[in-house]
């Protein structure tokens, strides 16, 4: 299970990158997107796949039973998601700006700022 | 006490800001009240920095969690210099949009976002848990990007792209450094980590995320060669906003550079010094070279950042006490030059409408006063006897030689000589030759106070800093020793 | 996008009138559970922001903005200014800012009180409000 989710971050982050090289906006943010979705991924499958209980402790018992699920890659995914949402809804508002004002979509039309 | 002096440099600038979107509507109240939540947050820095001074490192288990389950907030000597810096500039950057900022920005809410920044700025200094700085991060990265492109002109917009896309990427390259070492090491407290990575088994494996981050701070910093962005988006928001983030932002980076590097990796131990020094070489000279060629004025400041991010991340390559004492002094020295920098470009640019160095000219015949604010920053910036930045220079210069590090000694020389050219370069176009065309102006009466109330600040403490350097370096050296040697740290937050 | 009119479908604005109340109590029911059981502020906010965007798209954003009354944005202050209050009332007690202080008796329907519930309910305020200040503004332009 470890093999395909590594390789699935693996397509991710290519496939995100390869977007955000492409010219357009667009794909620039769906770039954006994809990558953070690896970087979940990733933090998923590094907390440990295994199929445990949740990690509450039984009334009575000391400690937890084995096997338990860790909740902190799960916490900080949900962080990182909900931060994720919020970044993306701000680029997508700014790129539907930018077009407007620019009046295209092609990064290479966007170099003003660069110029002596 | 102590708790209430750790959380307050985060509770007033939250409650500053979310009591200014209350009363959006409100534009005369939302500027007495970001003034007074700027007033406060300095001085609550200044207290923290003389409580920690006096009482060592403090430390705050949020909700009474205990470290390292819960989140940590710690503030050792390096911390506090931070955050006193921060609510200066604050302050110092409030003042001046009250006489800058147009209605349309305020009733958006330009004055929250502003304290939204300064809290996401604290709370990156202040924690003591690395996810938890990832949040400050995103909390400082999201306010920065609205302000950024809040008014909407084109080169604004387009600035703005390359800063948000350049931004994001590095903090998916953290998040998975973050994610990494939660895998190597199972916990995500600093202190913690810093304990459990000395003893780890397999101590090349967290080189994945040390260089993860070197890459994600590296971005934030504006180190070469990740720092394409700065130069393409600073020099396009109000000039209230350009300072704001010339003066902090890419220091929160070098910030967590030093504090991961100092506190969870050795950089000594695979070279990590090398590629950090070699990188700070390159970073002074691209920098310095890109704004050789510059012919506009915020441009020329924007790539002097990046030279001066340099000598920052020099100390830190160095890697001796004297050196990190070196980074910090000159991280202190630099905040607040550039950051005036920037307001008197903001100022040459209300008297002769123009950024470009050709349209300005005849400003030292017509205001000789503001040709000696702009000269004492500008001369301290390229290091000149006996202002601030000179000493700062003097600090690293000496531990580079101390280590016979004579390769970053000459850079950091010449890198120098090239900073004294091209701010004469301003001087020449912008203050002494006369005048292209009479359209000289006076600034405004009513606003003159608010604008030139920070600059005067600003360059009081430039030359307090110039004359007595020596508290100024004795509070660096002490809070260099504390990086040095973490035990204290430790064993602060994690208890006995 | 023709004629903000032509927008409005019976069967939608017909469904809406019902499932916007079930929705709004549903949330509250989420954001009370949340303590111990799957739920809380974010989870019951979403719906309940879910259930306001339902609204907009039956009757148009202008319509929704009348029946909430207050600006979203103004919200997310009214609900940051509740989590703050919670994370204070333990520092009023001399302990660690956020620390959870609870009422000791077991309250009918709410069950267990205390701040966390209180800074839940902050949260609650924060999403609908930045939510629907996103949709809004998506949907106006």
């Amino acid at each position: 299970m470890d093999v395909v989710l590594a390789i699935a971050v693996g397509g991710l982050y290519a496939a995100g990158l390869y977007m955000m090289m492409r010219r357009s906006i667009v794909k620039l943010i769906i770039g954006l997107g994809l990558l953070s979705h690896a970087s979940n991924l990733l933090i998923f499958t590094m907390g440990r796949l295994i199929r445990g209980r949740p990690p509450l402790i039984a009334p009575g018992a000391e400690a937890l039973a084995e096997p338990y699920a860790d909740p902190l890659p799960q916490a900080l995914i949900l962080t990182a998601i909900v931060i994720g949402f919020g970044v993306q809804a701000f680029a997508v508002v700014l790129i539907k700006r930018v077009y407007e004002i620019v009046g295209t979509d092609d990064l290479d039309q966007m170099k003003r700022t660069d110029e002596l | 006490m102590r708790s209430l002096l750790l959380v307050l440099p985060l509770l007033i600038p939250l409650s500053t800001a979310v009591l200014g979107l209350l009363i959006r509507r409100k534009p005369h109240l939302q500027r007495v009240l970001a003034t007074a939540g700027a007033g406060l947050l300095l001085t609550s820095g200044l207290g923290l920095l003389v409580s920690v001074q006096q009482g060592g490192i403090h430390t705050v288990q949020i909700g009474a969690w205990p470290a390292p389950f819960g989140i940590t907030l710690a503030a050792d000597l390096f911390s506090a210099i931070m955050v006193v810096l921060t609510g200066l500039i604050g302050l110092a950057v409030v003042l001046y949009s009250l006489g800058s900022i147009d209605p349309q920005r305020e009733r958006f809410g330009y004055y929250p976002l502003v304290h939204i920044l300064l809290l996401g700025v604290c709370g990156a200094f202040l924690t003591g848990d690395i996810f938890n700085l990832y949040v400050w991060f995103e909390v400082m990265l999201i306010s920065s990007f609205v302000l950024m492109a809040l008014g909407g002109e084109r080169a604004q917009l387009e600035g703005a792209i390359k800063y948000v896309t350049l931004n994001l990427m590095s903090s998916a390259l953290f998040l998975v450094a973050v994610g990494v070492l939660y895998g190597i090491a199972g916990t995500l407290n600093m202190a913690d980590l810093s304990k459990t990575l000395r003893s780890t088994p397999h101590p090349d494996l967290a080189m994945a995320p040390a260089m993860l981050l070197l890459i994600a701070f590296g971005i934030k910093a504006a180190i070469f060669p990740l720092f394409f962005w700065l130069p393409a988006s600073y020099h396009t928001p109000p000039v209230a906003v350009s300072a704001l983030f010339a003066g902090l932002l890419t220091k929160v980076g070098v910030y967590a550079m030093i504090r991961v590097f100092t506190l969870l990796f050795n950089p000594q131990a695979h070279g990590i010094d090398l590629i950090i020094l070699v990188a700070s070489g390159l970073t002074m000279i691209t920098g310095v070279l890109g704004a050789v060629a510059q012919n506009e004025f915020r441009r020329i400041l924007s790539f002097h950042i990046i030279s001066q991010i340099g000598y920052m991340i020099m100390g830190l390559g160095l890697f001796t006490p004297i050196s990190l004492a070196g980074s910090i002094f000159y991280i202190a020295h630099h905040i607040i030059v550039k950051t005036n920098l920037f307001l008197i470009s903001g100022l040459v640019f209300r008297l002769q409408g123009s950024y470009h160095l050709k349209d300005l000219g005849g400003l030292y015949r017509k205001h000789p006063g503001l040709a000696a604010l702009f000269l004492t920053p500008a001369l301290s910036l390229a290091g000149i006897p006996p202002l601030s930045g000179f000493w700062a220079k003097l600090i690293l210069v000496k531990a580079g030689l101390e280590v016979q590090q004579y390769l970053i000694v000459a850079v950091s020389l010449i890198v120098s000589f090239l900073t004294l050219f091209s701010m004469l370069k301003i001087w020449n176009e912008a203050f002494w030759k006369s005048a292209p065309e009479e359209h000289l102006t006076s600034l405004p009466q009513g606003n003159r106070l608010a604008l030139l109330l920070p600059v005067l600040g600003l360059a009081t403490i430039t030359v307090w800093i110039s004359l007595v350097p020596e508290t100024l370096f004795s509070l660096s050296e002490q809070a260099a020793q504390q990086l040095v040697d973490p035990t204290e740290y430790i064993r602060r937050t994690l208890g006995d | 996008m023709e004629g903000k009119e032509a927008m409005i479908s019976l069967i939608l604005s017909t469904a809406t009138r019902y499932l916007l109340p079930l929705l709004l109590l549903f949330s509250i029911f989420v954001l009370l559970r949340g303590h111990n059981e799957p739920g809380g502020g974010f989870v019951g906010g979403l719906v309940a922001s879910a259930a306001l965007a339902l609204y907009s798209i039956a009757y148009g954003v202008a319509a929704a903005r009348r029946m909430l009354r207050i600006d979203p944005r103004a919200l997310i202050g009214v609900g940051l200014l509740i989590a703050i209050g919670s994370g204070l009332l333990s520092m009023a007690r001399g302990l660690p800012f956020l620390t959870g202080l609870w009422v000791e008796r077991e309250l009918p329907l709410l069950g267990k009180v205390g701040t966390p519930m209180l800074f839940d309910v902050g949260v609650f305020l924060v999403v609908i409000g930045v939510v629907l200040t996103i949709i809004f503004a998506l949907s106006e332009e």
